[in-house]
């Protein structure tokens, strides 16, 4: 196969596993009774991308020195995250019955601790995992080493002056192997992102700021994935706005304030893994 | 012993074993008046200057850490903790990474810069917080070894320093270790528990007292937490009475760590504190300051007298 086919079967696969990764999502919030769907189904595709075809590592020795870091900075979107990490090796997926759960063995928490393997720091107070991945990213640099920090910030998020700082610094260090990725469902818990306070134009002030910007459709997996594997600028730390949208995949709760952390009831659950199908 | 501000023990300390590949530096704009500086200029490689935003600063510093760094983020007392509170509860106290905070300027010894520089809630802040080391050495000698007892300690620590300059207590014959206080001088009727500068300031209470044959006990209590239980509650008994010293608010700091020891183990003997009386301060030198707000030698020493009627 030549490069622009194996990329084409790459995406195919993707977008497979992606659908598995939103039905996962709405099933451990579901069966937790408590959860943050609207978030989760919005960087599912983002999600699967980074670690079913971009990210380095090895879920069998999940401490690799050189392996690639993910920071979820929108620590709420555990759903999502602890689905992929399950199906990325992590732990079982029967450990994901202790999602939400006192004693849970894994520390599943509805936001994420390091305890959890697969996870790098604990998030959940937005605004800091940037500069906690930049932090990571300045450590490869020290260590010689050539792996790649990813951070994923949602869009109500960038509301927090904390990241505009980590933006300048990752730009004044040159931390070029640092990757934000914004998951811009344009809706947060109170209101859409844009009356709440809006953050756009948001391409300029990333660029302002010095970095290189890039934005895609964050549902189109061919775009997705091209963004997630562009070789490192030479200096410019990256970031990736993903157009998404709230609820991805589930009509009813897609662009819905309502849907930021609120589980399905049943019946709603039943709905959605139909149209997941 | 050597006469210094502990910050510059700090400094000097970091300079000297900065060679340790472990070891980064972090700082948010103030790394001459911290110190840090030294060890920024001596190893540029592992020195990151956050600029002016701490909370982006103790964060990076958590992120360091997880790669395998002792990360000391540095910055005044007043901006570091104030400013932070949010992310030394998440990336580094609940992520329990291997990150120092190191608050400089601490206290009203701060002086003519005002209450906004003046530090006094800082060891009740991080007292309360989990996994949270806290510590504060009384003279230069101390802020030195302590600070080479951090890169050998794991997990997340606040070390509380000073600006002004402070007579040295020790020399290097003394053994700093994370956890134990230490008696300076050991006397009866009264034992004063006493930390950072306060630790010089009652040393000077004393020497009066001594005059009129009063002989109190001093313990330098540069540990805050985890707490030296069993000195305290050995000394407050052999004593028989307590005074605590600190330049902190009198709540959260000192005075309640010493009295939630008496209290976890039934030590019920008079008992007086010395420390910032709930109130903000304002502008002034250290010394006019330490008198107003009651925390000078003079005030040490009529507490002391106090007891003992």
């Amino acid at each position: 196969m030549d490069t622009a086919q194996t990329v084409e079967t790459q995406v195919s696969e993707l977008r497979q596993i992606a659908k598995e990764i939103r039905r996962k999502s709405l099933e451990i919030i579901h069966r937790a009774g408590s959860g943050h769907p609207g978030g989760s189904l919005s960087a599912a595709d983002i999600m699967t991308a980074l670690y079913f075809g971009v990210m380095r590592y090895d879920s069998n020795n999940p401490k690799d020195p050189n392996r690639d870091r993910f920071v979820m900075s929108k620590g709420h979107a555990t759903g999502v995250f602890y689905s992929v990490l399950s199906r990325a090796g992590y732990f079982a997926d029967e450990d994901l019955v202790s999602y939400r759960r006192i004693d849970s063995k894994l520390n599943l928490s509805g936001h994420p601790h390091p305890k959890t393997p697969g996870v790098e720091i604990a998030t959940g107070s937005l605004g800091q995992g940037l500069s906690v991945a930049h932090g990571i990213a300045l450590g490869a640099r020290l260590e010689n080493s050539d792996y790649k920090v990813y951070a994923l910030m949602g869009d109500g998020e960038l509301q927090e002056g904390q990241v505009w700082e980590a933006a300048m610094s990752a730009a004044k260090f040159n931390t070029n192997n640092l990757i934000a990725i914004v998951d811009f469902n344009k809706v947060a818990q109170d209101n859409i992102t844009k009356d709440l306070k809006d953050i756009e134009p948001l391409e300029d002030k990333w660029r302002s700021f010095g970095w290189d910007v890039h934005r895609i459709d964050g549902h189109d997996m061919d775009q997705v994935y091209k963004a997630l594997t562009l070789p490192l600028d030479n200096k410019k730390p990256r970031v990736i706005i993903a157009d998404t949208i709230k609820g991805k995949g589930v009509s009813f709760m897609e662009g819905k304030t309502s849907w930021h952390g609120v589980a399905p009831s049943d019946e709603d659950y039943e709905k959605a893994l139909k149209e997941l199908a | 012993m050597k006469d210094g501000a502990t910050r510059d023990g700090y400094g000097a300390c970091l300079e000297e074993i900065g060679a340790d590949p472990r070891i980064v530096v972090l700082d948010a704009g103030v790394s001459d008046s911290t110190r840090s500086k030294k060890f920024g200029d001596k190893y540029p490689d592992r020195f990151f200057n956050m600029g002016i935003s701490e909370g982006d600063m103790v964060c990076t510093a958590a992120g360091l850490a997880t790669t395998g760094k002792v990360a000391f983020a540095t910055s005044f007392a007043c901006f570091l903790l104030g400013r932070t509170m949010d992310q030394t509860l998440v990336s580094v106290a609940y992520s329990n990474t291997n990150v120092k905070l190191v608050g400089t300027h601490s206290g009203l010894a701060v002086g003519e810069d005002g209450p906004t520089a003046q530090m006094i809630v800082d060891l009740a802040y991080t007292r309360a917080i989990p996994n949270m080391t806290v510590i504060q050495p009384a003279d230069y000698e101390e802020a030195v070894q302590a600070t080479q007892a951090l890169v050998d300690h794991v997990g997340p620590a606040y070390m509380r320093l000073g600006r002004p300059k402070v007579k040295g207590i020790y020399d290097s014959s003394y053994k700093f270790q994370i956890g134990k206080g230490n008696v300076v001088k050991q006397g009866q009727d009264v034992v004063i528990f006493a930390t950072g500068g306060m630790v010089q300031e009652s040393l000077e209470a004393m020497k009066v007292l001594e005059a009129d044959n009063i002989n109190p006990t001093l313990v330098n209590i540069s540990t805050l937490k985890p707490i030296d239980s069993q000195l305290i509650v050995e000394q407050a008994r052999r004593n028989g009475a307590v005074v605590t010293a600190e330049d902190h608010n009198i709540i959260g700091g000192l005075a309640d760590a010493v009295l939630e020891v008496m209290s976890d183990n039934d030590v019920s003997v008079p008992f007086r504190r010395i420390g910032v009386r709930d109130t903000f301060a304002e502008t002034g030198s250290l010394k006019e300051l330490y008198f107003k707000y009651g925390l000078s030698a003079q005030h040490i020493e009529n507490t002391v007298r106090s007891l003992l009627k």
